[in-house]
Order: structure tokens, then C-alpha cells, then sequence
């Protein structure tokens, strides 16, 4: 559309008026920002004054912060944390299986496919409904005792399984509002070039339902690093059990400190890289500016 | 082809308030409007003058301009340089409301964009309780008078989705003119409709006219641009190529790439 020739943009030179109005809009920003920085300087300050002047700041620090504590313990909770993660990614990548295979189940169509989407509904329901630690306990304790042929007796087996089974409810459930939030002319249109059931699904509806929940995935993501420490109830050597054992050893609570550290080191970098995905994808719906 | 009876409306001030305006005998004006997207220069040096009461019909292939112009006007894009005068007022000032600007102005889309959400009476009388805090009494009985000026009053608890297009895009006039704007904007609001559905939008907008209303829109009506129309402008490359009455540009124009444009749409 613009014709290089007539009027290269190069040559262009902003009038005295836009002159004006870009300097009052640099230092508006510049304003802006210089007392956004005061402001955080000024709060975080008091707060931090507040706390440290406080009468029992002494004893907090001892109990909480110990360097030399945290130094010591540092190692058998980073040790720990290698398995939450093993366990997390494990879990998270059979999480995605089962429920992406739930959430069809569930949105499948027709009197016939009626069993399944029963059991479907029940099983989100069941373990929608169990908290995570009940699961964890009936799983984790009663799991091994049963001596199942073929299945292995660890609980951190049972763990996993405990985790995987009431997460994959959840996310399930994610899956299927993405299903749901594809317009039906888009089903529509796949089928009329030709496409199967399961084609038009495959190719035309989970591709769209996908992009739409992937922030909503994210977060449960980031809530399973967490929720992975949970199995430390069952005796398996995870981070917050390690540092439940080195805090056993003076009653000094820093290396609950450290795990919670280490966690927060995981999950914060996810939940921005969550944020950046999101951003990027660039979902206005259909609005648009303003 | 005529579908709504006229009538009188009381929020409508009459044509000859709209054009008598001692205090200034311009609405809006553009100086030098230049507006680009990364190296895509989308409007350069754009001059442009309304009157109160004027209806000024901006033509151009896609791709011109057009509805950057509108969308600058209405202070959704923000200009690269020039100055826009709303009312007397430099609106391009960034310290300007653009908020308080815009709600003196009325836009309607191509795509209509209704809230979904409400009913009808609601997308009407949303911005008349929220931004002009009218209570809720005098907005409903000010959001139904517009709906029957329009033509719709029996469809004030219907859902956008449940109106044809035509009736969703007059609901979407009546929710821009609510309030009484000093200036309507229109982008291309014919352009998602079926051709049995174009005429009775056209008609509305012809009535809002001849009350005064004043108007800037773009569009591809040419029948409706030669028959309503104060002053058509051609756009071409982000420049207003060719400017006057439509007898001018229409009829008799001047410039070359105007002639293949109207020779194209007439094709």
C-alpha cells in the first residue's frame, strides 16, 4: 500500500506540536516511575523497620534465619527437591493423558458413548470431591499393604498414583470447558470437508481447545510442584521431609525456610513464564484495544 | 424503502439547535493527521473539516485509511502527529480524557459488537448509567424512546444473538446514540450485512441526517454517499486524494486513481 517513492518514512520529521507532546509524555513517564520507586523504597522500608525493630525479632531470627542452619541443611533439601521434581514431571506428563482422555470421554456425543460418560462424571466427581491428602493417605498406607501382583509396593509408587489420579480431575475438567469453548460451527465445518469424529477432533477442535486452556494448565502445573510435596507424609525423602529431618535435629525451623525457598525458586519462574505465554499468544477476544 | 414511521425523539436536540451553534461553526478538524504502523504509514498529512450537522462520507479501497481515520477521531489510536480539534478542543493533547472525549462521541462497528451478555435495553442504557449517570428510571425510559426511534422498542428484552444482523447493527446505533453524542462515527456499518438487511440501516441513518445529527463514515454505498453525503472524500494511500460535494467527486472527478476506484466499485 505505501509507495516507497512518494513518501519514504525515513523522511518524515515530527512537528513542534508532536515534539511537544512526545517530551510531556517522556516526562510524565519518567515522573511516573520516579514515584512508583520512591513509594516501594518508602513501603518496603517501614515494613522492613517495623519487623526488625519488633521485640520478639531476635528470637524470629534465630529460629528461622540461622545462616549457619540454613548453609548446613541446604544440601539434603536440594536433594530432596530433585525427587519432588522427578515426581512432578512424572506425574504431570501421565496427569495429561488421563485427563485429556476423561475430557474427551466426557464430551463425547450419542446414547452409545452413555457408559462412558458416566464413568467419566463419576470419577471427576469422586475425586474433585476427596481432598488430595485423604487420596494420599488411602493410597500411599493401604496401597502397598495390599500386595498387588504386578504392582510395586514403594510409596512413592502409591504417591504418584494418589497425586496423578485426584490432579488428573481437576485438569480434566480444564480440558473440557477448552472443548466447550470451541463454537460449534468449527466441528461443523470439519466435518463437512470430509473429516471423521475423531479427525475433526484431533486436527480442528483439540488443536483450538489446547492454546485456550494453556494458561489454565499452567497454574494447575505450578500447583502440582507444590502439592508433589504433600507425599513427604508417607516417609518418601523429599525436600520437605529432608528438612522436617534436619529440623528434628536442634528444633531450628530454617531448613523448613530453605524448602520453601527451593520451591518458590520453582514455581515463580513458571507462573511468569505462564504469564509471558499468555501475553504472547495475545488473546484480545473481540473487543480488541481499549 | 422507509420501515420506521418517523417521529420526533426527545433526546435529539433539532436541526436547527445541532446547526446553529453560535460558539464555533466547526465540529471537528483535522491538520496534518499522520498515523503509521511500524513502517506501514497508514495516514499521512490529513486535513479534514466538519460542520455541525454535516455528513461527510469517506471512500476508498481497503487499505486507504478509512477506518484509522475514525479510529484516530475517537482517540483509540493515538496519532503519530497533527492535530485534532473536537468541539474547539485539541483532543490529540495527551493531557486530554480520552474517556470524557469519547463519551461525547458515538462509534458503531462493522461487526456491531453488542455485548453478548446483555439485553438489549442493557447495551443501550450501559454507558447512559455507568459513564453519564443517568439513574436507572430515566436511562430505561431514555434507552427505550431510542429503540423505538430505531425502529426495535418491541425488542428491548431480546438477546443480541436472537436479532438479525440489520436489527443488531440498528441496536448498536441506538446504544452509540444514546447519549446524545455531538458526533457520530460509523466503520463500515453495512459491510457484514446481507443486501436485504443494507437498506433499512442506510434509511436510519439518512433520518439521523435530516435531524441533525452529524456524521463521518466510511463505506462502499455509493448510492447512499451521492443521496446523504455533504462532502465525500477519496482516500488513497492514507492521503485524502480528491475532496468535495458528491455532484463533484462522484460525478465529475478529477483526479485519476478516484475514476479507477469508482469505475472498480461500479464494475
Amino acid at each position: 500500500m505505501v509507495d516507497p517513492v512518494a513518501d519514504p518514512a525515513a523522511d518524515w520529521r515530527p512537528s513542534q506540536v508532536q515534539r511537544e507532546r512526545d517530551e510531556w509524555r517522556r516526562r510524565r513517564t519518567l515522573r511516573s516511575a520516579v514515584v512508583a520507586a520512591v513509594s516501594t523504597v518508602l513501603l518496603l522500608g517501614a515494613v522492613g523497620g517495623a519487623v526488625v525493630s519488633s521485640p520478639g525479632w531476635q528470637r524470629v531470627r534465630e529460629t528461622y534465619f540461622d545462616w549457619d542452619k540454613a548453609v548446613s541443611s541446604f544440601p539434603a533439601v536440594l536433594d530432596g527437591l530433585w525427587l519432588n521434581i522427578r515426581v512432578m514431571a512424572i506425574c504431570w506428563v501421565l496427569i495429561l493423558v488421563l485427563s485429556l482422555t476423561v475430557a474427551v470421554v466426557r464430551t463425547l456425543r450419542g446414547p452409545v458413548a452413555f457408559p462412558l460418560r458416566l464413568l467419566g462424571t463419576a470419577y471427576v466427581d469422586v475425586f474433585r470431591g476427596l481432598p488430595l491428602l485423604l487420596v494420599i493417605f488411602l493410597l500411599g498406607f493401604g496401597g502397598p499393604a495390599l500386595r498387588l501382583q504386578g504392582l510395586p509396593t514403594s510409596p512413592l509408587f502409591w504417591g504418584g498414583a494418589a497425586l496423578v489420579l485426584s490432579y488428573s480431575a481437576y485438569v480434566a475438567e480444564v480440558f473440557r470447558a477448552g472443548i466447550e469453548s470451541v463454537h460449534p460451527s468449527q466441528r461443523l465445518a470439519g466435518r463437512s470437508l470430509g473429516l471423521s469424529y475423531g479427525q475433526t477432533l484431533r486436527h480442528v477442535v483439540l488443536p483450538q481447545a489446547w492454546r485456550r486452556v494453556i494458561p489454565a494448565l499452567m497454574n494447575d502445573l505450578v500447583s502440582l510442584q507444590k502439592d508433589s510435596g504433600l507425599i513427604a507424609v508417607l516417609g518418601v525423602y523429599d525436600a520437605i521431609r529432608r528438612a522436617q529431618i534436619e529440623t528434628s535435629l536442634d528444633f531450628n525451623y530454617t531448613p523448613y525456610v530453605v524448602a520453601g525457598v527451593l520451591f518458590c525458586c520453582l514455581t515463580i519462574p513458571m507462573a511468569r513464564l505462564t504469564d509471558r505465554y499468555a501475553r504472547r499468544k495475545g488473546y484480545h477476544g473481540a473487543g480488541g484495544h481499549l | 424503502m422507509r420501515l420506521t414511521p418517523r417521529r420526533s425523539s426527545p433526546p435529539l436536540r433539532s436541526p436547527e439547535q445541532r446547526r446553529g451553534d453560535p460558539e464555533n461553526s466547526e465540529l471537528l478538524r483535522l491538520e496534518g493527521v499522520r498515523k503509521s504502523f511500524g513502517d506501514n504509514v497508514v495516514l499521512r498529512d490529513v486535513d479534514l473539516t466538519v460542520e455541525p450537522g454535516q455528513c461527510v462520507v469517506l471512500i476508498g479501497a481497503s487499505g486507504s485509511g478509512k477506518s484509522t481515520l475514525l479510529r484516530c477521531v475517537n482517540l483509540i489510536e493515538v496519532v503519530d502527529d497533527g492535530v485534532i480539534t473536537f468541539e474547539g478542543r485539541d483532543i490529540t493533547d495527551p493531557r486530554v480524557d480520552g474517556d470524557e472525549v469519547r463519551s461525547r462521541m458515538g462509534l458503531v462497528f462493522q461487526a456491531y459488537n453488542l455485548f453478548p451478555h446483555l439485553d438489549v435495553i442493557g447495551n443501550v442504557t450501559l454507558a447512559l448509567r455507568l459513564v453519564h449517570h443517568v439513574g436507572a428510571d430515566e436511562a430505561r425510559s431514555r434507552g427505550l424512546a431510542m429503540l423505538e426511534r430505531v425502529g426495535l422498542a418491541d425488542k428491548s428484552t431480546a438477546r443480541p444473538d436472537d436479532l438479525s444482523g440489520g436489527q443488531q447493527q440498528r441496536v448498536a446505533i441506538a446504544r452509540a446514540l444514546v447519549a446524545n453524542p455531538r458526533l457520530m462515527l460509523l466503520d463500515e456499518v453495512t459491510s457484514a450485512l446481507d443486501p436485504e438487511l443494507v437498506g433499512e440501516v442506510l434509511d436510519l441513518l439518512g433520518e439521523l441526517k435530516d435531524e441533525g445529527v452529524t456524521m463521518v463514515l466510511n463505506t462502499h454505498e455509493m448510492g447512499f454517499a451521492r443521496e446523504v453525503a455533504d462532502q465525500v472524500c477519496f482516500l488513497h494511500d492514507g492521503e485524502i486524494h480528491e475532496q468535495g460535494t458528491p455532484e463533484q467527486v462522484l460525478g465529475d472527478p478529477q483526479r485519476e486513481r478516484t475514476r479507477g476506484f469508482l469505475s472498480r466499485i461500479r464494475a
